[in-house]
């Protein structure tokens, strides 16, 4: 592998217009808008672009395009999505997401997704959690936009193919591994190297954007894909640049016990349900009127009540059951035929005649890189956000903010293709105007190699494998679906030695040809920063909001923390920043109690 | 009990040819997938080479050839395929092999993008979703969900032979999934471009694919239709009789 790139000599240099790092949904959507531009556009993805997590997303794409209720309202479903952050997600973001949510979901149909229908020929919507009609006062709505239960993989898929049908360029199996930084702090692209043929390689660009996706596996149990390791974060922060609300990370409540693989929350939106030990339907007890469709933290707290109270299933009782037979083969061949394949291969289990054995598994990152609609990545200096030239970041790396302390159930593909089209449209105007980045020094391209470089020179050290188990144990025990400040503090001084050893990895394997061992190592390091900033953010942050439960500070406390937090990776100290109470077109939703 | 793990190893830099290496491995308590022995194996060697991403069967990473068959290593329980206590692993076949269990799929992605996999339609786009009933969607059922993992082509004597002019079970797949489609509109010109006689006429019917996919879907009972098509043209589009003058 190369060490060095040097500018004047132009070697090992390729440069566009805009630089999308990651294949999965929201940088496709970006790319796909500004292929569409003529802009010069490439994607870099570690993985072909259809093998990216947004395949794994099953039950669909929440949108207010009024099929299944004629009357239906963005504006509930906005009010929904604000009572479903716990009051923190930003309302200018969530009113733009759920106003121009239609038109997103309506091109993609456009594009050929093979959504399921109704009798009337229009898109399928069945019920997901924390969905109402009226602002919460009519009752249960039907808002999701379902492929029968593979609407993720139909909608990477689709992406895909849209853009190969307008010419992206692809940088498939390359990896990204910092980002450059000129001395005007501006950002002018990434070191990459192909994973194939070990080339490093200068991807300039006068846009950059970080759509590398979450970073699920800093758990040991993860509905996450392997590749979800935060890359795009790992990247911000090493380059100093602050990650908001990391401590916010959901739970799903059911992941296939033992496996981590998802299952559905479409399956209680069918009608299933989950029960205990005792066979009771518990979430009546919780949830009195959305019961098993509460908000998702609010399930998953649920559940681990059952458990720790002792109504558990199974030998360990340490599960729960979510309950299908009562639907009937027919609904569970047609609506949700993946989830009855998932649960045969990994529970052992015909959910037709059995119940499927769940526990809460983490599932989605709710903070990232803090960025504006348009897609723009914020720092802070003094106090006072700036906008970082040439950085932008959209989908779930991103925190712009739309799902605050808790997303709702079929917000993230929405979130994906919104933000991706905005970001899209936003850079395609900014660099035709004549925005754009100046140019970075062979000094300030050094600097990004250094990781790289270390990693190929080590001769001795820790071993990835190990490094990585202690990081994944550390994150599950303390800081899982409830959390204590004494086990937090005691998973940051364990995350303080980690990072030691992180940072001093033994590559054995310096081959170039497709070594994994290398890429592995460099994830390790991503998520290693991933899980620092969540441990101290969730610490620092006492109170209980969303998906952030704490023991310690069971109640939600407005005064103070009805805010975003900003975790500085410099200092590794947290700020915090005001959350956006001014949409453009309708009344601020003010906080309130909320319940199910 | 031990399990004999038999592993197709190639690396490029120090190999002049591919070899097998044999692990010994305890078997472990409770039936695991094929894919989590190897994360296994690859923890005490670290350069062991596959792709993986979802681990569920959705992403199409860790197509291979397991025990002679091709499969996901993902979703292959250990229980399905040992023979005895013997496993042998190898890349999928018909495809050049960069490193170990990973082959270079191009040839396979060519094949695929030109059947020109994206909807075409001549008409301008409604401002809301185009109507599609319930019963013309299922008509894309067993063909859209299909993953790119490449087990049917990699197994299809047709595809080894002529992998540059027969598209392929994939990617014959994807062209009927967008024949099938109602909202497109360009099947004449589809049909057009697959009546050579390789891009299609070269299945033979061998059913490798059918008994491969790792997704039970059917290529050949799609490639077929295709066929039928090609004879009879479709009875709304009126279809010429192309590729058999």
């Amino acid at each position: 592998m190369n060490k060095v790139i040097n500018i004047s000599k132009k070697n090992n240099i390729k440069e566009f217009d805009a630089l999308i790092v990651g294949g999965g949904g929201s940088g496709m959507r970006t790319s796909l808008e500004l292929a569409k531009s003529g802009l010069n556009t490439a994607v870099i993805s570690k993985v072909f672009p259809t093998r990216s997590h947004t395949v794994s997303a099953q039950g669909g794409i929440t949108c207010a395009i009024q099929s299944a209720d004629p009357n239906d309202d963005w504006r509930w479903h906005m009010y929904d999505t604000v009572k479903g952050s716990d009051y923190i997600g930003d309302q200018d973001a969530i009113e733009y997401m759920c106003s121009e949510g239609p038109k997103a979901v309506y091109e993609l149909e456009h594009m050929g997704l093979p959504f399921s229908r109704f009798e009337n020929g229009r898109i399928y919507q069945r019920p997901f959690g924390g969905q109402s009609k009226d602002f919460g006062k009519g009752g249960q709505a039907a808002r999701t936009c379902a492929a029968a239960d593979r609407t993720g993989h139909a909608l990477l898929h689709t992406l895909y193919q849209n853009n190969v049908k307008e010419g992206t360029n692809f940088l498939n199996e390359w990896f990204a591994v910092d980002l450059v930084k000129n001395s005007k702090n501006e950002i002018t692209g990434v070191i990459a190297f192909s994973i194939e043929s070990g080339e490093v390689c200068y991807l300039k660009a006068q846009a950059t954007v970080l759509a590398t996706g979450g970073a699920g596996r800093i758990y040991a149990s993860t509905t996450n894909a392997l590749i979800n390791t935060g890359d795009g974060l790992g990247m911000t922060l090493r380059a100093g640049f602050p990650a908001q609300d990391m401590e916010m990370w959901q739970f799903h409540p059911t992941g296939i016990h033992g496996a981590g693989s998802l299952v559905t929350e479409g399956c209680r939106g069918e009608g299933g349900y989950l029960i205990n030990a005792d066979g009771e339907r518990f979430m009546e007890r919780y949830a009195p009127n959305a019961k098993d469709l509460a908000g998702r933290d609010v399930v998953a707290r649920s559940m681990v009540m059952e458990i720790l109270e002792g109504r558990g299933c199974g030998p360990e009782k340490d599960h729960v059951y979510l309950k299908l037979d009562h639907l009937g083969a027919d609904v569970l061949n047609s609506k949700l035929p993946g989830i009855c394949e998932l649960s045969k291969t990994f529970a052992h289990v015909d959910p037709i005649k059995e119940p499927i054995p769940v526990v809460p598994t983490c599932h989605y990152m709710m903070g990232g890189t803090p960025t504006n609609i348009h897609g723009q990545a914020f720092s802070r200096n003094d106090g006072n956000d700036f906008m970082v030239s040439g950085l932008f970041s959209v989908g779930e790396a991103a925190c712009v903010s739309v799902h605050g302390a808790n997303r709702l159930g079929g917000n993230s593909l929405l979130d994906l293709v919104v933000f991706g089209r905005a970001a899209g449209k936003h850079i395609n105007e900014e660099l035709k105007s004549g925005g754009g980045v100046d140019n970075a020094s062979n000094e300030d391209i050094e600097l990004a190699m250094n990781r790289l470089n270390t990693l190929n020179e080590s001769e001795s050290g820790y071993e990835v494998a190990d490094v990585k188990k202690q990081l994944q144990t550390c994150m599950q025990n303390y800081f899982g679906v409830f959390r204590r400040g004494e086990f937090m503090e005691k998973g940051v001084k364990e995350l303080e030695e980690i990072r030691e050893k992180s940072e001093n990895l033994h590559l054995k394997d310096k081959s170039i040809a497709f070594n994994t061992n290398r890429v592995e190592a460099l994830e390790l390091q991503n998520l290693l920063e991933v899980a620092e900033a969540t441990a101290i953010s969730a610490m620092m942050r006492d109170e209980s909001r969303g998906a952030h439960a704490r023991d310690d500070f069971p109640e939600r406390d407005d005064e103070n923390w009805l805010c975003h937090s900003l975790y500085d990776p410099v200092e590794k100290k947290l700020g915090k920043r005001d959350v956006n109470f001014v949409p453009k077109e309708v009344e601020a939703f003010p906080p309130k109690m909320r319940s199910y | 009990m031990e399990l004999n793990v038999s592993l197709y190893r190639y690396n490029p830099e120090q190999d002049k040819f591919p070899y097998m290496k044999n692990y010994k491995v305890k078997k472990p308590e409770k039936d695991i997938m094929v894919l989590d022995l190897l994360n296994m194996l690859k923890e005490d060697d670290a350069t062991i080479s596959y792709r993986r991403s979802c681990r569920e069967g959705v992403c199409g990473s860790d197509g291979m050839n397991i025990n002679g068959k091709n499969g996901l290593a993902c979703i292959t329980p250990l229980s399905e395929v040992l023979k005895g206590n013997k496993l042998e692993l190898r890349p999928l076949p018909g495809l050049p092999v960069i490193r170990d269990l990973i082959v270079d799929m191009t040839q396979f992605y060519e094949q695929y993008e030109k059947i020109k996999p994206f909807l075409q339609s001549d008409s301008e786009p409604p401002e809301q979703e185009r109507l599609q009933s319930p019963q013309d969607r299922d008509k894309l059922d067993g063909l859209y969900e299909c993953i790119l993992c490449a087990c049917c082509s990699t197994s299809c004597p047709s595809f080894w032979w002529n992998p540059d002019k027969f598209v392929g079970p994939a990617a014959l797949l994807q062209a009927y999934r967008f024949l099938a489609d109602t909202r497109d509109t360009k099947k004449q010109e589809r049909l057009e471009e697959l009546g050579d006689p390789f891009s299609v006429y070269r299945c033979h019917g061998i059913m490798n694919c059918v008994n491969v996919c790792p997704k039970g879907l059917n290529p050949n009972k799609a490639i077929g239709e295709i066929k039928s098509m090609l004879l009879t043209g479709s009875k709304e589009d009126k279809i010429k009789v192309v590729g058999l003058e």
